[in-house]
This record gives structure tokens, sequence and C-alpha cells, in this order.
């Protein structure tokens, strides 16, 4: 669809925009956050300033800036797509040789005011970049080799810039977005089937490298997938996060233990509690029933963004939203997996829970990009 | 480009296939979790709820106040004093070496010590806590306290520990507790959880060890909330435990004292057994050591110096030393042969100087003889000859059953260590031990307490308390348990004729107040304390004819180590026994020049109120007396201290 056509619809303008918002979709997006800040709270044993505050005040500017990002028309933000994703991949590169090492990875640039994950923000802008890539390539061709190649370069480079970093878990992540949309956008079903076979010969060759020169993972790599495997080797060890989680959610039980009487977390059994690993003390203080309700919760966002997808007959904006929801359901899945022992341990925040700047501001600028998408879809 | 509607159409239903494609697949995924959720939440929810509560409850033992041990009058003997020590956990020190170091430069921490602690600390787990020191001074645990911004994970502490304050008076009664050790744990089946407390004290000998579960009490139980690191964060529940009950013994710690004292250097040992119930009064062994140094960690120059003292100050003589009884002996071949009715008081036997038996000569130690003697004179001299022919007309057999009738050849049920059971042989015991044929030689020596005869101290005082009144009195150490008195054990009438006991103690009362009497050098004037006794001189080593031949070398003459020990038995008063003694003085000498004057003090101490009356000595004496027990370096009353330590 052109332009042109854009300006045919009678799309909302100025202010009115606000009205045409899809705010169930704010709504519970404020909610699953707001549990964050709680968990948040009541991880610092009751205190405010620790973990929750600086948490608040990120998600007032992510909120803030997704209402920006949604007043955008969304044409704009396909016309920058290629940009996005360039200005992305550049900041990748200098990340892998000028970033700050941190936890034993390069992963950030220091602005002074916050400190950008670029990897983060990859995640998007691959997802726009592929979605703007699929609006203009005709759908007939879309599963010849060339155009599948495209795609899959555009995907796996800079994949393997974030693999380097390391960051198992975001690369993870850049892959099943690529995928999610390159599905969506109906790539013969065969490649898929094809990646898979590979994918068991990668794993393979993986494992079968191991201890030789040519290993792939690092050896905490190596560490983390056998304790997933075999959680009990080790228990003080490494397979001592994956212990303690199960037992805070375990023991959680039918209704928990109370907020701020979760006995794993308060008494710092749990790693990364505030992190990675900040289900397994909603799951112990608020038991199944609080558990399961934050998964139906995040199942209604993907539901409300993919129901926004179906009504969108733009080609580019469905695609997007396709590509953000995924994103969010594979940050959600990989950490629910990971903290349910049903996932080796790699580094995947639980979305607008998990403490940290940059990962909540781009998605929520990610859904900035739905709501955009959704304003100004075509009528 | 452009494109077509029907382009446009069949894009958007691709897309809405694919995107319902990959909704089903992320809400199967969804599914998927939630029912691991609810797997791990609901199905497992018990068995993790367990687990939580085992990572975070840790139960900790409360060690109980260990029961005080007192003299018969309440008196201290092990009691329990505050221990200021300072532990150091590894987690909270973070570099423990270089804290310790620091530690090291304010309160006095050898080097050796110092690699101790840090090797120890390392192989803790992290947060367990290891003691630096213990005992410090006030002014070294305050200065703990207050650098303790510079000492992180150095915690000073008070606990308690055994304190012995009568130190080297009761070494050998009460003994000493000691950290447990592998060897104590091997020997329980269901060790109490106590013992598994680092650094926990159990009693290693003496009334400490056989009194043990009595003195230990029950643990108290913590249940603590910790945190991953293991750190307590708070009590959740407190059972206080039961502390150990207190014992009284019997020993009056006063006589105890003057008996230390009076053995002074001497390598001896002397009991003294009150005849109306059997509570031993004293029983004191000489040299003796102090028993807080094995409490506090004896050094290794401190426990070699015990170790090859010959006077083997380790050593409890007074119930574990097996010496030959000698002529105090003579009593019992003289009751047995009563007894069987070979002799009356009044069989006279004529004394040559030696006996003959199948072509050996046996002699006495008086070798001119004693010419024609009864059996009193018998006693009163100590002719050895008289009982080698009355021995071997009774035979072993009888003497044997009339000395384990007066309490030898038997162990006594008191809580100490190492109580022998000495040897009251006879032909049975003979064909056991040595696969040999008893000979009348054997009986012989037997007969005047040398040859195979060995008994302890305790069991002479016991046998003359068992010859001062007719009765099988038992020993008992332990008066009072939390308070409530024991029942002493009944005494029953022995089975020996009541004129053939006052026979020999006719002959008892002889030995020391006849005129011709062997210890008559160490009678008691005062009418109301008279003692009766016997005196006993028993060789290591064997009289070679020859040797005699040339003269048998005085006592003096020879090494310390080969002389005879000295012995005396006795009682008093002599007409209502009320206590009995008996001293072994080893490689003394003569029974009635080393033995007897101990036994006359000390009997006479315990039937004063204080210091032996000088009216009890004979008036030839009492300058000498004054002289020797003022010098004696008893315990102050008021201070506890003793003037001058003889050796450690």
């Amino acid at each position: 669809m052109s332009f042109l056509e854009y300006r045919l619809k009678q799309a909302p303008v100025g202010l009115r925009k606000v009205l045409y918002l899809n705010w169930p979709l704010v709504v519970l997006v404020t909610a699953v956050a707001s549990v964050g800040f709680l968990m948040l709270y009541s991880i610092a044993g009751g205190n405010l300033d620790t973990w929750a505050r600086p948490q608040m005040e990120r998600f007032a500017v992510g909120i803030v800036l997704m209402f920006m990002v949604a007043m955008v028309p969304i044409w704009f933000w396909r016309n920058m797509a290629g940009v996005a994703y360039l200005v992305s991949f550049i900041l990748l590169l200098v990340v892998e040789f000028f970033g700050e090492v941190g936890m034993g990875a390069q992963r950030w640039i220091d602005l002074g005011f916050i400190r950008l994950q670029p990897s983060e923000m990859m995640k998007f802008t691959l997802v726009m970049m592929l979605a703007a890539y699929y609006d203009w390539l005709d759908h007939r061709r879309v599963s010849r080799p060339l155009f599948v190649l495209i795609p899959v370069l555009l995907t796996v480079v800079p994949t393997i810039l974030v693999l380097m970093q390391p960051n198992l878990g975001t690369s993870l992540l850049l892959i099943l977005a690529g995928a999610a949309v390159m599905f969506a956008a109906g790539v013969s079903l065969w490649y898929f089937a094809a990646v898979i076979l590979l994918g068991v010969g990668a794993v393979a060759g993986v494992f079968l490298t191991r201890g030789t020169p040519w290993q792939f993972l690092h050896d905490y790599q190596h560490a983390r997938i056998d304790t997933f495997l075999n959680p009990g080797v080790d228990p003080l060890g490494a397979g001592y996060n994956i212990i303690q989680a199960q037992i805070a959610l375990g023991s959680g039980g039918w209704s928990g233990k109370g907020f701020m009487q979760g006995t794993q977390s308060r008494l710092n059994f749990l790693p990364e509690k505030h992190t990675d690993f900040i289900f397994t003390t909603l799951a112990e203080e608020f038991g199944f029933i609080g558990a399961f309700s934050l998964l139906g919760l995040y199942a209604l966002i993907i539901g409300f963004c993919l129901v926004a997808a179906f009504q969108n007959r733009d080609r580019f904006s469905a695609l997007l939203i396709v590509g953000v929801a995924a994103n969010f359901f594979f940050y959600i899945a990989v950490n629910l997996s990971m903290v349910m022992g049903m996932a080796p341990v790699v580094g995947v925040p639980l979305p607008l829970l998990s403490y940290g700047g940059s990962a909540m501001l781009v998605l929520l600028v990610g859904f900035g990009l739905v709501q955009s998408a959704h304003v100004h879809r075509p009528r | 480009m452009r494109r077509t509607a029907s382009d446009t159409e069949e894009t958007n239903r691709t897309l809405t296939r694919r995107t319902l494609l990959l909704g089903g697949a992320m809400a199967a995924t969804v599914a998927v979790l939630g029912v691991r959720m609810r797997y791990l939440q609901v199905d497992q929810a018990d068995e993790f709820k367990l687990l939580a509560e085992e990572n975070r409850i840790n139960i900790r033992l409360i060690p109980p106040d260990r029961g005080l041990v007192q003299d018969r009058n309440g008196r201290l003997i092990a009691a329990n004093e505050q221990n200021y020590r300072v532990v150091i956990t590894r987690e909270a020190a973070g570099d423990a070496e270089l804290v310790l170091r620091r530690l090291a430069g304010i309160i006095p921490i050898t080097r050796e010590e110092l690699d101790r602690t840090v090797e120890e600390v390392n192989a803790m787990r992290a947060f367990v806590p290891v003691t630096v020191a213990e005992r410090l001074t006030w002014d070294d645990f305050s200065k703990v306290a207050l650098n303790a911004p510079a000492l992180p994970g150095v915690v000073p502490e008070v606990g308690l520990s055994r304190l012995y304050p009568l130190d080297f008076d009761f070494a050998h009664v009460v003994g000493y507790v000691g950290p447990v050790s592998e060897k104590d744990l091997d020997g329980l089946a269901e060790p109490d959880p106590l013992l598994r407390i680092p650094k926990f004290q159990i009693g290693k000998i003496g009334v400490e060890k056989w009194m043990e579960d009595t003195l230990r009490g029950s643990a108290g139980t913590k249940r603590i909330e910790v945190n991953s690191a293991g750190r307590v964060m708070r009590e959740l529940e407190r059972r206080e435990g039961v502390a150990g009950t207190d014992i009284r013994l019997t020993v009056d710690a006063d006589v105890q004292n003057f008996a230390q004292a009076r053995l002074g250097e001497e390598s001896a040992a002397v009991v003294v057994i009150d005849v109306t119930n059997g509570d031993l009064v004293c029983i004191a062994s000489s040299p003796s050591f102090d028993p807080n140094l094995f409490v506090r960690g004896i050094s290794h120059t401190d426990y070699n110096a015990l170790m090859e003292n010959d006077h083997r100050p380790l050593a409890n003589k007074a119930v574990s030393g097996a010496y030959p009884p000698g002529s105090t002996f003579k009593m019992v071949t003289a009751l047995a042969a009563l007894e069987a009715g070979v002799v009356t008081a009044e069989t006279r036997v004529r004394c040559p100087g030696y006996i003959e038996f199948g072509g050996r000569r046996f002699h006495c130690w008086k070798r001119a003889g004693h010419g024609t003697v009864d059996m009193e004179r018998s006693l009163t001299e100590s002719c050895d000859v008289f009982y080698y022919d009355i021995a071997q007309r009774v035979g072993i057999d009888k003497i044997a059953e009339m000395g384990r009738k007066l309490g030898l050849g038997q162990s006594f049920d008191i809580p100490m260590s190492a109580v022998t059971e000495g040897i009251m042989p006879d032909k049975a015991w003979k064909q056991e031990r040595h696969k040999a044929d008893w000979r009348i030689g054997d009986t012989i020596n037997a007969s005047i307490g040398q040859g195979y005869v060995l008994t302890s101290p305790l069991q002479l005082a016991v046998m003359a308390a068992r010859i001062a009144t007719g009765k099988a009195v038992v020993p008992r150490l332990v008066r009072m348990v939390n308070d409530q008195e024991v029942t002493p054990p009944d005494a029953t009438q022995l089975s020996i004729s009541p004129t053939h006991l006052a026979a020999v103690r006719a002959g008892m009362n002889q030995v020391v107040n006849g005129e011709r009497g062997t210890a008559k050098s160490s009678r008691i004037v005062d009418p109301t304390m008279v003692m009766a006794g016997k005196t006993g001189t028993s060789q290591v080593r064997n009289i070679s004819a020859a040797e005699r031949e040339a003269g048998v070398i005085s006592n003096d003459d020879l090494p310390w180590d080969r002389r005879d020990h000295a012995l005396f038995v006795g009682f008093a008063p002599v007409d209502a026994p009320r206590y009995a003694v008996a001293v072994v003085v080893e490689h003394g000498g003569g029974g009635s020049l080393a033995a007897a004057p101990i036994a006359r003090d000390v009997i006479l101490r315990a039937m004063s109120d204080g210091l032996p009356s000088l009216d009890a000595y004979p008036s030839s004496q009492r300058g000498r007396i004054e002289t020797m027990l003022n010098e004696l370096p008893l315990r102050d009353p008021l201070t506890g201290l003793t003037p001058e330590r003889t050796k450690a």
C-alpha cells in the first residue's frame, strides 16, 4: 500500500489519535509493570528506593516514549525502518569494539543518563526491517531462495555480533523474532523444516566439539546446559540457581506464602531475584494463583496484539505487530522455561517485570509501534 | 510497485493463516508453561515447601551447663567459669588471614596458634565460627570489642568452661574434661548430638568421665532462620536444655588437701575411709598435676614433663597402683588360719630367723629370729616365720578366700578411672595365669604379702575397715546427686568370728601402741583417737642367697626405684573405729618409718576439725611435729591458694 492510500483513509488526526489507541493493551501493560513494582518492593525487603522506584521512573519514561511513538504515523516508521536497522547495527559494532564490559560481556554503551544496549534495540529494529522488507516484496517471491537469503542475512549477521558479546539469550531471541516475522510473511514451511534439521545438527556439533580447540560455546555456557540437564550434580554450585528457583516456585503452593513473606527470596537463597528470576518470587509469594494470573495477563497482551494484527490490513503494520508480539512472547517463554527448569539458564529477563532499564524502554517503544500501527491502520 | 486488490487479499490471507498458526503455537506453549507451573506449585508443592523449610531453618544445639562437683561439705571442686573467647567467621571476615594477623597485634596469639587457626578457618564452611583464642583477660577481651570495626568477622563471646579451683588436690579423683575425640565417639552407638558440637568438652578421666551422663545434662535447641550464606537471621523458637546434675562427693576437701600436702614429694598414696558408711574421705595420690592445664590444652613441654617424671604424676596410685601388700597382708593370713581352725590365738611358733620347706630356706626379716611368738607378737613385731608356718598349714585357697572377703582381689564400683582389681592369687589363678602348679613356696611368699599378691591402697583401706568393723564395708565416692543423698551400700556382717577379729585387732593395737610394736613411734596418745594398724615393707626386688650372705644392702644405699615400698594400714579410734587408713609410699623404705607417720597425721586430720592437735602426739615428738605441720604447703582457706607448688 502506498503513502497515498493511507491519506485516503480516515485516519484520526492530532490529539484525537489518543482516543483511537488500543487502550486495553495500555492497561494490560501497565498492570503487568505494576506487578513488577510490587515484586521489586517485596524483594528489596519493603524498600521502595532499592529497585521499585527506579523501575517506576523508567516505566514512566517508557510510557511517555510509547505515546510519542504511537502519535507518529506508521508510514513514517516504515520509512525509517532501514535507517533504524542500520543505526542499531552500527551501534552493535561499536559496542563490540568499544563497549563497556559488564557481567563478563560487552553489552552496552554508557551514554551517561542511560546504558544503551544495542542488542535490545536490535530486537525491534530487526522486526521493523523485516516487516518493511516483506511489505516491499511481492508475495509471490517470498519463498524464492534469494529473497529468503536476504532476511536470513538481516537476522543472522546482527545475531552473530550479539553472540560474540557474548549474549546467548538475546541472540536466541533475535533468531526467533526474525523467524517469526518470516513465518508470518509466508515463507515456505520447507525452509523452516530445513533450518530445524540444521539446528539439530548444530546442537550435535556444539556437543561434539566440546573440549576441542574448535569449541563453539564458552565453558560457562556449557556448564549452564549441563546443570540444566541435571541440576542435582552440583547443588551448591552451578545447579544451585535452578534448584533454589524451583524450591521457591514449588513452595509457593496454591496460594503462596503471602506478600513479602517469601523466605527463599528474602533470605537470599534465590539468585538474580530482582532480574531474571523475579518470577520465582512472585510464584513463591502469590502461589499458583498469582503466577498463573500473570501468565494470563501476558497471554492477554499477546492476544490483543494478535487481534490488532488481524484487524490491520496494512502488511507492514500487521507484520510489525506480529513481530513485536512474538518477541514479547519469546521473552516470556524462554524466561519462564528457564526458571521452571525446562530450559537452560540463559540470561533472559522477564519483560516488564525484571529490573532493568533498556529492556523495559525498548519494549515500551515496541508497544508504541504497535499502537501507532493500530491508530493509523487503514479503515 | 502497484499491487492488485487480489494480491492484497492473497497476502493478507496468508498472513492471517500464518499468524493464527503462530498464535496457536504460542497458546500451546503458554499451556505447557501453565501445566508445568501447576505441577511445581500444586502437585509438588509439599515437597518443595519442605525443601524451602529445610533451606531456611537450622536447628542449633544449646550446650547445657555442666553439673558442678563438690566435696562432702559443698566446697567446689569442679566449677564452670566465664570464658572470654574470640571467634572468627570466614564469610564475614573476607580475608581471614589478614584479619587474624591484625588480631594478633591486639591480643597475644602465638605464630603457631595463628597458623593453626588460619588452617582451621579455611577448612570450615564459610559461616562456621572458629575459636581463635580462649580465656582472654577482660582487658584483651575489651580490646577486641573496641577494635571491632577493624576486625570484620571477629566476634568476642562469653562461654562457660571448666575450672578446677582445687587444682592439684583432686586431679586424680575428679579428673578433667577435654574436647570430644574420635575415640570417644567410636565407643558410642548413638552419640548425643551435643558431642558433635565443635570443642564440646566431656569428661576424660575420673569422676568427670565416669559420671559424664549425670554431669552433662541435655542439650537445649533453638530453631533459627538462616539465609543462603548460613548466617543466622533470627531465632524462631528456643527450648532450654537441662543443666547437668550437681554431684557431691564423699571426699573432704580439707582432709584431701592435708593429705596431698603431707605426701609432699613422695610417690605415694593415702586413702581414708569412713568405716561406718564406706565414705571415701580422702583419696590422695602424689605427686599430682593441675587438671586445668588439660582443660586449656596442655603444652607439649608440660605434658612431656608429666610423662617423663619417674614419680608418675598422672597415675592415680590410690586406686590404680597395685603393690605387694607386704606385712599388711598378715592379718589376712592370720584370720584365714584362725577361721580354718588350724591355729588359735594362743598357738605359738618358734622363729629361728628362717624356716625350711622342701629344701629351701625362707628368711624372717629379723635374721636373728624372734624366738617363740604367738599371734599377737607375730603382728606386733611382724614375725615372718610365724606366717610361713601357719600359711602352709591353712593353704593358699583359704587365704585367698579370706583376702577376697576382706576386699582384696576385686574392683569396687566407684566412678574413677583404672580402678585396679589387684591380684589375690590361689591355685586356680596360677593354673590359669601361669599354666603352672601352685607351689608351697608361693604360699609362703603370699603369706607375708609378697609373691603374686598385689593390692591397691584403696583395697588395703577397705581391708582395714572390714577388720575394724567385721562388716563388709563398701567404699563409695558419691554422697549426693542433685542434693539427694545416695544411700550408702548396706554393709553386711562378715562371716568371721568376732573373737578371731578381736585377736587380730589386739595385735594391730600392739603394733602401734605396744612397747615393741613396729609402728610405736607413730602412736596417737589422745585416748579418744588411739590408732591401731600394721606396717608393711614390700620388696620390689629379689634378694639372692649370695646377697643375703654378704649382708642385705640397706635401703638408703639403693637407687630410689629399687628401694622397698613402705606401707601402713590402720584404723582409729581403736575401741570404736571411725576411720580406716591405708598408706603406700613407693620406694619409701620401711613401713614404720615412711608410711605409718603419714597414716597417723592424715587419720588425725580426718578426726579433727582443723590441723591435728599436738596433744595427740607423744610429747617427745611434739616439737618436730609442730614444725612439720607448720611447714605443710596447705591451701589458704581464704584465698584458696597454695603457698608453693611442689612441681608442675
